[in-house]
């Protein structure tokens, strides 16, 4: 934080605000997907998993939810000072065949997603992959787009996007904080 | 992550916490080892050197097959062609070894404090993978993960240590290892074979196992070394089957709840009887498959997310 300027913290969405993207994001995938009955949503550790188990019950029809958990995908660990937590996928499904859609709150530089299909690949040959996000803050560093995008929101490279979900959070709300 | 060491050297360095850290970790990794591509990752670029100045096949091989889990690249430094045979130090070898950029290396020596050695010498990390009759770290991290998917939480739980304690460094991380995590421990064996003072590591000492046999949740079955024998610590290796051994007769009294662990590979007939094999509660196999998924843990939290040294 540079000396002086105080940080600003606005508010992006209520939990109203994310239950309506939520909304329009299953009934974006159901359109494009006409068979729900292919469909596998995963989540990325940690704020995609509640969010994918938020759409599959939009979805209905049983979705499977399963999770990934990137760490051991990550293209800096060298870069990082303290060894990252290992959390562990849990993908209880075969994803070869399926259209699995990946879930994450935000996407950024895109790097957590390469990641995040790179590890998918090694589960199997899923027929497609596509991507929800709640959040879509630009910056990418990677040529990676989202197939469905509840909110665009314009930042700079260091603002702070913060996502608290009532399930790892206590509650819904997604800020920005300014530096 | 609760792991604040450069080299795992031994059981002894250990907190309660970081052992648990761990044994937390591997059950990730144990995931990992069950995937259609068992492979992450994670350590790419890295680069890990085996050097077994005593011969291993178990450990070698699972401490290779961890490494390259992890996309790590790992060598085989062989002990038939090694330089210490012209007369090179250890030392030497090891500074050789580490100007290749090597980042890490796996030591199994006849020496005690060999590891140690090494560690205040260079800069990549050393993972001691037996030392003498010292400490054999990840055998005992194996074990204790082994026992907590079985029983869960340790503490309280009776395990016992059968036969030669005194040259075992599998026995030595053991009782460190278990006491430290809240088991009680008890050792049995010759007393040729019962170094003195090892109560002061934590644990009972018992000389007859049908005193003590019925009364644990598990057992673990040293390797008996047949270099014992002709060191005259022992009369026969018949003798040690009928006073030592997990015999047909003695399996034959015992609670089928009970645990039977082995560091490998096992005297068949010496120390168990071949019908341990069979038995569901012989957890053996689970071992070794465990094995990788603890060396892994321990490569990944040593080699992980370290700046580079410079």
């Amino acid at each position: 934080m540079k000396r002086g300027t105080p940080a600003t913290k606005r508010r992006l969405l209520s939990a109203k605000g994310i239950s309506h993207l939520l909304d329009r994001l299953a009934a974006a995938i159901r359109r494009r997907n006409r068979r729900i009955g292919d469909l596998a949503l995963v989540g990325i550790k940690r704020r995609g998993v509640p969010l994918a188990k938020r759409l599959a019950e939009r979805l209905g029809g049983g979705v499977p939810v399963g999770a990934v958990d990137i760490t051991l995908y990550r293209d800096d660990l060298r870069l990082v000072a303290e060894t990252p937590i290992v959390r562990g996928s849990e993908l209880g499904f075969d994803i070869n065949g399926r259209i699995v859609i990946l879930v994450d709150d935000v996407i950024f530089t895109g790097r957590t997603v390469r990641a995040a299909l790179a590890e998918l690949l090694d589960y199997g040959r899923p027929r497609a992959i596509q991507l929800a996000v709640l959040v879509d803050r630009g910056h990418r560093e990677l040529p990676i787009a989202p197939d469905f995008t509840g909110r665009l929101v314009k930042t700079r490279r260091d603002d702070i996007v913060d996502i608290l979900l009532s399930e790892t959070d206590g509650r819904d709300e997604v800020t920005l904080t300014r530096r | 992550m609760n792991f604040p060491h450069r080299h795992l050297l031994g059981i002894e360095q250990l907190s309660r916490d970081e052992i648990v850290t761990v044994l937390d970790l591997a059950r990730k990794f144990r995931e990992v080892l069950d995937r259609p591509i068992p492979v992450v990752p994670a350590l790419r670029g890295k680069t890990v050197i085996n050097l077994f100045f005593e011969p291993s096949t178990r450990t070698a091989t699972s401490f290779t097959l961890a490494a390259s889990r992890l996309s790590c690249q790992c060598v085989n430094f062989s002990l038939a062609a090694s330089s210490t045979r012209k007369g090179e130090s250890l030392l030497d070898t090891c500074r050789n070894i580490e100007a290749m950029r090597v980042d890490g290396l796996v030591i199994r020596h006849a020496v005690p404090g060999a590891p140690h050695f090494l560690a205040r010498h260079l800069r990549a990390f050393i993972v001691n993978a037996g030392d003498g009759a010292h400490e054999h770290p990840t055998q005992a991290l194996l074990d204790a993960f082994t026992l907590r998917e079985r029983f869960g939480d340790l503490s309280g739980l009776k395990v016992l240590i059968v036969g030669d304690i005194a040259h075992s460094r599998v026995a030595r991380s053991n009782i460190l290892c278990l006491t430290r995590l809240g088991a009680r421990v008890y050792v049995c064996g010759p007393p040729t074979l019962i170094p003195p003072g090892i109560e002061q590591l934590g644990c009972e000492v018992f000389y007859r196992l049908d005193r003590i046999l019925r009364e644990v949740n598990v057992v673990n079955m040293l390797r008996l070394q047949t270099e014992r024998m002709a060191a005259g610590m022992l009369p026969s290796t018949r003798e040690y089957r009928q006073l030592y051994g997990l015999t047909r007769e003695r399996l034959a009294g015992l609670d089928p709840a009970t645990v039977i662990i082995h560091p490998g590979p096992v005297n068949w007939g010496v120390e168990m009887d071949y019908d341990v094999a069979e038995l569901p509660q012989a957890l053996i196999m689970n071992q070794v498959k465990n094995g990788v998924a603890v060396r892994m843990a321990v490569l990944y939290l040593l080699a992980g997310g370290q700046e580079e040294a410079t």
